[in-house]
């Protein structure tokens, strides 16, 4: 009955449209969760995102009796939800400052919810093994010295460099080239296909360079390296073609649509409160990725046990 | 996806003289020696193509214009956008309409209809078939696919029936449509995604339409065969009756092409379906997601539940739409109460309550397992393929400049294919350098080139056998038939798990999903070689091995052609797919176009070299194939 209320509700606007034409946003007349209504969640491909959204999922859910819709989407696809009105909010941002000037201030359809407590680091890294027989392994001036042993069957007589997602936030092409590394970045298409290969560089004594991140729950089990790259200063990373500089720590912030941030209600006020720290978040991502646990039973357990931290997020008044 | 039919060549066998075939063979030698030593000369360092050409730059202005436009621009305000809006109604009727049915009543109407249109078995198959859905815990991810094919099918029929008339009927219009449906065919599907979020943003609209191009041209094509192929003489005997054209068309022309005509839903159906699941990559919902989820956690078990509930929606639809071409009508009076009786279970609130069963688990397991065990065997088998096929070759090709391979594609296309096709293949070579992405291409073009070979040596092995064995055929062809219609990405996955990330990878999944058309295509080349000429051969005293070398593949030359052509076109569309699991190259800057936004105008321009190189190798193999047709 409801999809028939709204199927008729789309007529109506299409009707209503019709004398000024369509706008892209046009059809998703749904109040965006105004009154317990649905959130749109957009789920970012790794799972320290899923920990964040999980847990607000369950919060949502269950404390204030919302609906809440994920929607698998790639980073900046997300952002494109914003304009069309599939996406509410995006839980855990890693920079993105041209998505923001786009976005935010072009065309105003998202706006900055605070942010989510969590440090991020990009960097490189080698299992803790190769570091302790290479010790100058971890100066990137050293690399092109070892190029040899990251050698694989795609990286084509240079070295290899494991990069993650194509959709990750990276500058990996433009430090090669521009450190004048003798390596080729190689995409391994996802988060779960580098932590394979990193469990077995670390299992089976393989050498790997790659591309990681934190806050992650793989380094609380094995130790891995970074490799230090030029040190980052403010601006450095300006032009995406010419960077030669590590990457800066990101403070990973939420953003949602401009039309949640007006009518989300509690929903909105939940996630704009919502911070906590790396080992919070690693903790729900190792009860997903190595407990077997389904997202809801993760953030249940993660919610029983830490009733302190999530209380002062439910907004007042709800 | 029975693509033989939908792709008509006109065989023109003309038999060749010695002489003809030996100046060929002279002109071929002086070709190759030409294209060495030009190689030997002016071979390049591979540059790598410039991050930033002239064509990407344009590409992404494109994309800015549209961006800044979209909401002030009447193209969009009065076309595009309500485009989108229709689109989306559409699909939230249909699935409206499937979801309100609950299961119960959904595996009630379902059972009915086929009942009526096949039979019991049909019936059971359904009923069977939507359960498992239920059981599989895939039940909402179902219906959002099934109302997604389905929107995508009735817009197929409603826009390829009326045009494949036209083009039956009106001689330019069909002349005009040919040439684009060819390439239209050989789009591989990931190369349209990104023009399609740029013109309805992302979302299930977006699919549909994407899906909806990618299926039209099979329906325009089946109805087109189906009206041309009814019989003059009913036509004649019609209009002697003083028939008018109105009366012809309704009365006769389509009533005759019946059986036609319900192939073409069912093939586009079948079209439609594997296109719907690769749209979860622009935010369409359904099985899709659960695949694309399943790659990026790595988790085999997980796709492979999805991918058994899509090839079980495979076979359902495909068994009651073919039921359908069959014509035994039940009696009403038997179809009516039957109708009715679903009816009524679909009234009833039956909750949807069903016992779960997943094979994620046991599939993990023995993923595992094989990994574990397997693991030096499957990195050497990659490590050696790679090396000794794949890096030369890739090597060779990523150093010959552009314009020598322009010269060499059009020398040996006007050799083996023909002016006409030479000079559209040289075009599509030249094509890839002013796109910027010559090397790229040769990158892509050379695992492309190395999975084909693998899969025509599996597939005419296969084809071979089964073209022998009367019963192993009957064993693989539910076998083949489950495998074609499966949706190209659900392939990467065992690959992935077993090779990782590389360009291995692709190739693995390409030779998967292109083996069974191969088989299919030899075995019923081999099988049509006349009893007469075989049984000549044998009085003759040839060995078993004689037959085969001398008589049965020489004679089964076209089949064995087509199904090169065939093949080379799947291992393309499913090559560039590798680049989701680093197979690189063109397949990776479409998947980086649309998620990074820097480099969408490089994403749209792999693209179109996608179609460049897939116009290239069709149009070398199927001329190839036309010239010198079965001999």
């Amino acid at each position: 009955m409801k999809n028939r209320q709204l199927s008729i509700a789309m007529v109506v606007t299409l009707l209503l449209a019709g004398c000024g034409g369509a706008k892209s946003d046009a059809g998703d007349n749904k109040p965006s969760a105004g009154s317990k209504g649905t959130v749109k969640l957009a789920i970012n491909p790794w799972v320290g995102y899923e920990a964040n959204a999980d847990v607000l999922a369950y919060l949502l859910e269950h404390q204030l009796g919302y609906t809440v819709e994920k929607k698998n989407l790639k980073e900046e696809i997300s952002w494109q939800g914003f304009e069309t009105g599939e996406v509410d909010a995006i839980v855990e941002n890693w920079g993105h400052d041209d998505l923001k000037k786009t976005y935010i201030e072009e065309k105003k359809v998202a706006v900055e919810a605070g942010p989510t407590g969590n440090t991020g680091v990009i960097g490189w890294y080698v299992p803790q093994w190769l570091a302790d027989e290479h010790p100058d392994i971890t100066d990137w001036n050293n690399l092109n010295k070892y190029a040899d042993l990251f050698k694989t069957s795609e990286s084509g007589g240079k070295g290899q460099l494991l990069d993650g997602d194509p959709s990750y936030v990276t500058n990996d092409e433009a430090l090669v080239g521009n450190l004048k590394l003798n390596y080729k970045v190689v995409y391994s298409g996802s988060e779960a296909a580098l932590i394979k290969a990193a469990q077995q560089a670390t299992a089976q004594k393989k050498p790997l360079l790659f591309y990681f991140y934190e806050p992650q729950w793989l380094f609380a089990k094995e130790k891995y390296a970074r490799v230090k790259l030029p040190a980052y200063s403010a601006g450095c990373d300006a032009d995406p073609k010419k960077v030669a500089c590590d990457y800066p720590d990101y403070k990973l912030d939420k953003i949602v649509s401009k039309k949640f941030a007006d009518t989300g209600g509690a929903a909105y006020g939940l996630i704009k409160n919502f911070t906590w720290t790396n080992d919070d978040q690693n903790l729900v991502s190792d009860y997903l990725t190595n407990q077997g646990m389904s997202a809801d039973q993760a953030a249940e357990k993660w919610v029983k046990e830490h009733e302190s931290t999530w209380k002062p997020w439910i907004p007042a008044g709800s | 996806m029975t693509a033989v039919l939908t792709r008509p060549t006109s065989d023109v066998a003309e038999p060749e003289s010695p002489r003809r075939r030996a100046t060929g063979r002279t002109v071929s030698g002086i070709l190759i020696v030409a294209t060495v030593v030009a190689y030997l000369v002016f071979h390049t360092t591979a540059a790598a193509d410039a991050p930033d050409a002239a064509a990407f730059r344009f590409l992404g202005d494109v994309r800015d214009w549209v961006d800044a436009n979209r909401d002030t621009h009447p193209v969009f305000l009065y076309g595009v956008n309500y485009l989108r809006l229709g689109v989306r109604l559409l699909v939230d009727v249909v699935r409206a309409a499937l979801a309100g049915l609950g299961l119960a009543g959904l595996v009630a109407i379902a059972g009915a209809i086929a009942f009526v249109l096949g039979g019991w078995r049909t019936a059971l198959l359904a009923v069977a078939g939507l359960l498992g859905f239920g059981l599989l815990g895939l039940w909402p991810e179902s219906v959002d696919t099934l109302a997604l094919t389905l929107t995508a099918v009735l817009l197929s029929v409603l826009i390829g029936v009326p045009l494949g008339i036209l083009a039956a009927r009106v001689r330019w219009v069909g002349a005009a449509l040919r040439p684009l449906l060819d390439v239209m065919q050989i789009l591989p599907t990931f190369a349209y995604l990104a023009p399609m979020t740029l013109l309805f943003l992302i979302g299930s609209p977006a699919a549909v339409v994407a899906t909806l191009i990618y299926a039209v041209p099979v329906t325009i094509r089946i109805t087109e065969l189906g009206i041309a192929g009814v019989a003059p003489s009913a036509v004649e005997a019609a209009t002697a009756l003083g028939s008018t054209r109105r009366q012809l068309l309704t009365k006769v022309r389509l009533p005759m092409a019946r059986p036609t005509l319900v192939l073409a839903v069912n093939q586009t159906i079948m079209m439609a379906l594997s296109m719907v699941v690769v749209t979860a990559l622009i935010d369409a919902p359904g099985l899709g997601v659960n695949i694309l989820r399943a790659l990026e956690r790595v988790n085999v078990g997980a796709a492979f539940d999805a991918g058994l509930a899509i090839v079980i929606m495979a076979i359902v639809l495909d068994r009651v739409t073919t039921a359908a071409a069959r014509r035994r009508r039940r009696d009403w009076r038997i179809a009516v109460p039957v109708l009715a009786a679903a009816a009524v279970i679909a009234v009833l609130p039956i909750p949807d309550g069903l016992p779960r069963i997943s094979f994620a688990k046991p599939v993990n397991d023995l993923t595992s397992w094989v990994e574990l065990h397997w693991y030096d065997s499957t990195e050497g088998l990659k490590n050696t393929i790679s090396t000794v096929l794949l890096n030369p070759l890739e090597n060779l090709l990523v150093t010959t400049p552009w314009w020598l391979f322009t010269l060499a594609v059009l020398g040996f296309g006007l050799l083996v294919a023909g002016w006409r096709a030479a000079l559209i293949a040289g075009a599509a070579a030249a094509g890839l350098s002013a796109l910027g992405l010559y090397q790229h291409s040769m990158q892509t073009l050379a695992t492309v080139l190395v999975a084909t070979a693998l899969t025509m040596l599996l597939g005419i092995a296969a084809g071979v056998l089964s073209a022998r064995h009367d019963r192993l055929a009957a064993i693989t062809r539910p076998v083949l038939d489950a495998a074609q219609t499966m949706p190209s990405f659900v392939y990467l996955l065992p690959a992935v798990a077993l090779f990782g990330a590389s360009r291995f990878t692709a190739i693995v999944a390409a030779v998967i999903y292109a083996v069974p058309p191969v088989v299919r295509l030899v075995e019923r080349g081999i099988r049509d070689v006349p009893a007469t000429v075989v049984e000549a051969a044998l009085s003759a005293g040839s060995t078993p091995r004689q037959l085969l070398w001398k008589v049965q593949l020489p004679m089964a030359r076209g089949g064995l052609l087509l199904a090169a052509n065939q093949g080379i076109v799947m291992v393309l569309a499913m090559v560039v797919v590798g680049g989701l699991v680093g197979a690189g190259a063109l397949g990776y800057d479409v998947v980086a176009g649309f998620s990074q936004r820097e480099d969408f105008g490089r994403g749209l321009a792999a693209g179109l070299a996608i179609v460049l190189l897939g116009v290239l190798l069709d149009r070398l193999t199927q001329g190839f194939h036309r010239a010198k047709g079965p001999s």
